[in-house]
């Protein structure tokens, strides 16, 4: 038995409110360079609805992840061979308006603006050409609903129940779904490099890009399903969401988790056997894989995990964090959070709770009393289509797990209201849904009114001493407008080479003699 | 004249050619890419990009043969002159049409694609006038030798020159003779590899061929000092295993 550790992440989907603060500070962070105009390591969609890239679930389309052909696991996009010869021009790439076209604002005419009649107006200018543009697409266009009538159907999750959702729409089905890099224990964005420049870290399981070994060949960023791999425009390396190792490193959550609103999220390790991953990633059945990837954790309270463990060095205050981590708890003990797609074969490693709230809305607007395990227990068996909807995106269509996960926190809901009203327990309600009544509390304790240090068990890494941050560029995304160029034959607007934050030896040296 | 034009300039040029890239993989890994402009276009791309490369792949192939292979070798193994003239001639119009219309492609699609456009550096535009100086003087000395019906044979000249640059001893004195088209596409090609180091043309020499073979799935330690060096940004700490030694400090 092989022992690693896997920093992973649960998102309590019933918390979300679609505030887009994760979002935004991740950009801030990360993503707030020329290049990354449109880059969003961190982003928050509304369900249904498109998603960013639009439509990226649509694996028909954009072939991403891995795909069983004849009995072995293969990338959808192809062999190895076949990659090398798409190499220069990678026919499943998503062009720049998939995502959508970065733009600012021409603030300039507000503030030069004279005394007029009417207010002055700041027209969009595109960050890619620089010309005044028509917005007309972004991350979230369609946040909330918005225009839903004519995007949502587009939803590919909805193949096949378009016609009964519309019914559904009018009863107000709706959730959000926060999104990072899934840093899977099977990465296909790894296993699409060509140069090998994307690895899994073998003490967490972070998945990175070394930009010293990326050559801009993108198949990456056809080869992930979730479209979270992008190609920096202006560097020509491709960039991911890092788990924000430098802060997991020294003990603190992402800045995602750290910024989150509804304290939705929860970082935590989780163990496993990395030889058992390849065999999991291949069984036959899509509704299986979730079973199997649950088949590929080992539990840190078993002595012979223990034994394992501490034969290749895997520290003792990781192990200790394993034991306590809640992502552990959520996944393995309670089981009800779930995996984002298992059906692509990544093996993910960030699990969402599916929201409870469609269900309980519905209940709650017909009068019934939304507290009560019985109404809440009928009513997930008759919303077949938020169930389903659910199912699509967690188990791979597979209703009973997300029913059983629906049901627990119903039971949760019913459960915690007599402890509430100061009435006595219903042992029974628990024992509905195969729990304890400690064990429910306990789960009622993690995902209600948990506190930092029980949301983040993250063990520092055994560099003791905090690591240095390399400077990350931060330069303004809202560079000068560029008017010029449009007329001249040898083309003055094309401009020289913008410096982002390249390490190169002159500005290293001078930093170090700055130091000194 | 001669002997700087076909000793001094050739040696000239690949040593910068040389030491250029050892300089700039040192110094500049982060910068060492294709700087792919795929997201910003993809129509004219998809058929201009492999045109040029896969004409390209033919056309350096064709050079290795011409260029490398004496032609007492083939002769040996009984090519007669002719044969291995009309295999060269028509792989090599094939090949240079692919690259031509393939450049041709790139370029206006380059000029005309405004984001395109804006992403282009001085230093592309400069390559990009070499390289297509060198293309279009190959691709007019293969078919002016066809129009003109020419008997010149490089094989004979411009061949053994060549290779004997690789063991020091160039004649000069075989390239005066060659044709005017020869002797420029000779010149400005090796001009090019003298600025091939400090161009996007970098990315030749990450050709994936390791992909074939590797796992699928990368793993590297934290601490794993995989390059080392200035141009690298792995200047940050190792994970360093606490041992007994530490603690006797």
């Amino acid at each position: 038995m092989r022992v690693m550790a896997q920093m992973a992440m649960v998102m309590n989907l019933d918390k979300c409110i679609g505030c887009h603060t994760c979002s935004v500070t991740c950009k801030q962070a990360w993503t707030n360079r020329n290049g990354m105009e449109y880059v969003w390591f961190n982003n928050v969609e509304t369900r249904p609805g498109l998603g960013y890239p639009r439509r990226w679930q649509d694996q028909e389309e954009w072939k991403g992840g891995w795909t069983l052909k004849n009995g072995h696991l293969q990338l959808k996009t192809g062999g190895r061979l076949q990659k090398l010869l798409n190499i220069f021009s990678n026919p499943k790439m998503p062009g720049m308006d998939d995502y959508y076209e970065p733009w600012t604002y021409d603030y300039e005419t507000l503030l030069n603006a004279p005394l007029q009649k009417n207010f002055p107006v700041a027209q969009p200018h595109s960050l890619i050409t620089g010309k005044t543009m028509n917005v007309k697409w972004s991350a979230n266009w369609d946040d909330d609903l918005g225009g839903a009538q004519e995007y949502a159907p587009k939803d590919p999750m909805l193949k096949g129940i378009e016609d009964k959702v519309k019914f559904e729409f009018e009863k107000t089905f709706m959730f959000y779904l926060p999104r990072i890099c899934e840093h899977c224990l099977n990465p296909a964005c790894a296993a699409s490099c060509p140069s090998g420049a994307i690895y899994k870290r073998e003490e967490d399981g972070i998945v990175l890009v070394d930009q010293d070994k990326c050559r801009g060949w993108r198949m990456c960023v056809s080869g992930c399903p979730y479209k979270k791999v992008y190609f920096n425009h202006k560097t020509g390396k491709a960039e991911k969401c890092t788990f924000c190792y430098p802060r997991i490193e020294v003990g603190i959550p992402t800045v995602c988790s750290e910024t989150c609103v509804g304290r939705l999220r929860y970082i935590g390790i989780i163990l496993y056997d990395p030889d058992k991953v390849l065999a999991a990633a291949s069984v036959e059945d899509d509704q299986a894989l979730y079973e199997a990837q649950l088949g590929c954790f080992l539990d840190p309270f078993d002595p012979e995990v223990q034994r394992a463990a501490e034969q290749q060095g895997i520290p003792m205050d990781w192990m200790e964090a394993a034991r306590k981590s809640p992502v552990r708890r959520l996944i393995q003990d309670y089981k009800v959070a779930l995996p984002l797609h298992p059906e692509y074969r990544t093996m993910p490693m960030v699990w969402y709770v599916p929201p409870l709230s469609p269900v309980v809305d519905v209940v709650k607007d017909t009068g019934h009393d939304a507290e009560e395990m019985g109404n809440l227990f009928g009513a997930i068996d008759a919303l077949r289509i938020p169930v389903e909807y659910l199912a699509g995106l967690f188990t791979a269509g597979d209703i009973e797990p997300v029913n059983g996960v629906l049901r627990k926190l119903a039971a949760m809901r019913s459960y915690m209201r007599d402890i509430n009203l100061g009435r006595d327990p219903d042992a029974s309600i628990p024992e509905a849904v195969g729990m304890g009544e400690e064990e429910m509390y306990e789960m009622f304790r993690l995902l209600a009114i948990a506190k930092y240090n029980e949301r983040y068990v993250i063990p520092t890494a055994h560099a003791e001493q905090a690591h240095r941050l390399e400077e990350i560029g931060t330069d303004c995304a809202v560079s000068a407008y560029d008017h010029s160029g449009d007329a001249e034959p040898f083309g003055v607007g094309s401009g020289p080479e913008v410096r982002i934050a390249v390490e190169d030896l002159r500005i290293r040296t001078a930093r170090m003699k700055d130091d000194a | 004249m001669s002997t700087f034009l076909w000793v001094i300039f050739p040696y000239l040029c690949l040593a910068v050619f040389v030491v250029g890239h050892w300089w700039r993989y040192k110094y500049d890994k982060f910068g060492w890419t294709t700087r792919s402009s795929q997201l910003y276009e993809d129509n004219l791309l998809k058929w201009g990009s492999p045109l040029f490369h896969f004409g390209m792949l033919g056309v350096v192939g064709g050079h290795i043969i011409g260029l490398l292979l004496p032609k007492g070798w083939t002769d040996a193994i009984g090519i007669s002159e002719e044969t291995y003239h009309a295999f060269a001639l028509g792989g090599g119009l094939v090949a240079g049409a692919m690259t031509f219309v393939g450049l041709v492609m790139l370029i206006y699609r380059r000029r005309t694609v405004r984001p395109v456009f804006k992403a282009t550096t001085p230093m592309d535009k400069v390559m990009y006038l070499f390289l297509a100086g060198v293309i279009l003087l190959g691709c007019w000395n293969t078919v002016a030798s066809v129009i003109f019906d020419s008997h010149f044979n490089y094989r004979e000249s411009v061949s053994p020159w060549f290779r004997q640059i690789f063991w020091f001893q160039p004649d000069a004195s075989l390239m005066t003779g060659a044709p005017l088209g020869f002797q420029a596409h000779a010149l400005l090609a090796f001009a090019l590899f003298a600025l091939w180091p400090f161009t996007r043309l970098v990315h030749v020499f990450s050709a994936p061929v390791g992909y074939l073979t590797r796992p699928y799935i990368v793993y590297r330690s934290r601490g794993s000092k995989v390059q080392d060096g200035l141009g690298n940004r792995s200047g940050s700490p190792t994970w360093e295993r606490p041992s007994l030694d530490d603690a006797k400090r």
